[in-house]
């Protein structure tokens, strides 16, 4: 199947140069807070992923038939609606994941990205394009709770995905956690040194 | 009454809404640029918090837990927080002119702040607590002191950055980092300065 450049583009562009979270600064919340660990940052990039590219496909389906007045509201039930089948799959399938993610889980409902993509672009786009801009828009944001949480985990508590990284050795020669990074303060300095990193980069090609 | 002292104390300082949580970052930091459009949302936030959380405590107490329909919750919630805000803002646009002037385009936007819903969620996991626990909401009137605490909270937080950020302006700060660079370490650096309250127990 060959894909539009437009296709291509809602696909491509969240991930870099439109990153929902380093350029559009939407999400936040939850991505500074289930950043502790790599395994609950994991879980909740993939839900979000999944609830974004259904959302964008339900609401592009139905754009022409929403009253404006009254759309913010239909809207907010979709995605409820979407978070809940998800949340309940979760706690069936995944509990302590589910606890450890607690009110965040249900806070995807009001995760600025969703309702950002949704106006902006599922509302004016065919259901293969939102569908495309979803998928992309939730891995743009999955990628940047990863790095942050993969930072946070092997510094702060010597693990990856609760395995043990840092060898006891090092322990034993003076090595010590950064308990700082375990502390909700450090998410936020990391995210903004990422979009400083981020920018930087982004600069050097405009200028070439 | 005690518990709802204490419990309101705690919800501005030890459990700030965004120094903790960081609910409502969004608008957090989009509309910290000046201290007086951020006091007018600020006031807004904590005018529906204060609506919408006892509300919703009293539909988890007497609708959600009696019939069992907890999973619920989320659309329950959301579809509140929609319909209260719209209702707000149709009266607020009624019966005072004023105030709709300096809240108007803020009002829309509360309905997807996350520390509306943030709050709702909390209370519903602390309503499940032991009484004698300091974070239990045990009756409307702790529902209550938790929404209006933690709103002032948010108040609080969003404007003392824009005045950080006012100030900021004569800063130099290096080019890749101006705008929201500079604004999360910001917040970052406020964040560990709040974490001193955290041992805060009245």
């Amino acid at each position: 199947m060959a894909l539009s450049q437009k296709t291509k583009e809602a696909f491509l562009g969240p991930l870099n140069v439109n990153n929902p979270v380093l350029v559009q600064i939407l999400g936040i919340c939850s991505a500074l807070a289930v950043t502790v660990q790599l395994k609950p940052a994991l879980v909740m990039g993939i839900s979000v992923t999944i609830i974004v590219a259904m959302s964008n496909v339900v609401v592009s389906l139905i754009r022409n038939t929403i009253p404006t007045r009254i759309r913010i509201i239909i809207q907010l039930v979709v995605v409820a609606a979407l978070v809940t089948i998800v949340s309940e799959v979760l706690k069936a399938f995944a509990y302590d994941v589910a606890m450890q993610l607690s009110v965040y889980l249900g806070l995807i409902i009001t995760n600025c990205i969703l309702m950002g993509r949704l106006e902006a672009f599922a509302m004016t786009n065919s259901v293969k394009d939102s569908f495309m801009d979803g998928l992309g828009n939730g891995f743009g944001y999955a990628w940047i709770l990863v790095v942050v949480a993969f930072v946070r985990e092997l510094l702060g508590s010597g693990k990856l995905m609760g395995y043990q990284i840092i060898p006891q050795s090092l322990y034993d020669a003076g090595y010590e956690n950064c308990g700082m990074m375990l502390m909700p303060a450090m998410a936020l300095i990391l995210v903004g040194c990422i979009i400083w990193v981020h920018r930087a980069l982004n600069d050097k090609e405009e200028k070439k | 009454m005690e518990h709802a002292i204490s419990l309101f104390v705690r919800s501005i300082f030890a459990d700030n809404m965004i120094f903790a949580f960081f609910l409502g970052m969004c608008s957090y930091l989009a509309v910290s640029k000046d201290v007086k459009t951020s006091l007018g949302l600020g006031i807004a936030v904590v005018f529906v918090e204060t609506i919408t959380l006892p509300v919703n405590y009293l539909l988890q107490i007497y609708v959600l837990d009696p019939l069992g329909l907890g999973y619920l919750s989320f659309i329950l919630f959301i579809a509140v927080i929609a319909a209260i805000v719209q209702l707000v803002e149709m009266i607020v646009e009624k019966f005072s002119p004023s105030l709709y002037a300096a809240l108007g385009i803020f009002l829309p936007l509360i309905a997807v702040n996350c520390a509306i819903m943030g709050a709702s969620l909390f209370m519903q996991q602390r309503v499940q607590l032991d009484p004698e626990n300091v974070k239990a909401i045990a009756n409307i009137g702790d529902a209550f002191a938790y929404a209006v605490g933690s709103g002032l909270g948010w108040l609080l937080a969003i404007v003392a950055l824009a005045g950080i950020r006012e100030k900021m302006e004569y800063n130099d700060v290096p080019k890749p980092l101006q705008g929201i660079g500079i604004t999360f370490i910001t917040v970052g650096l406020m964040a560990m300065a709040f974490m001193c309250f955290s041992g805060l127990n009245i």
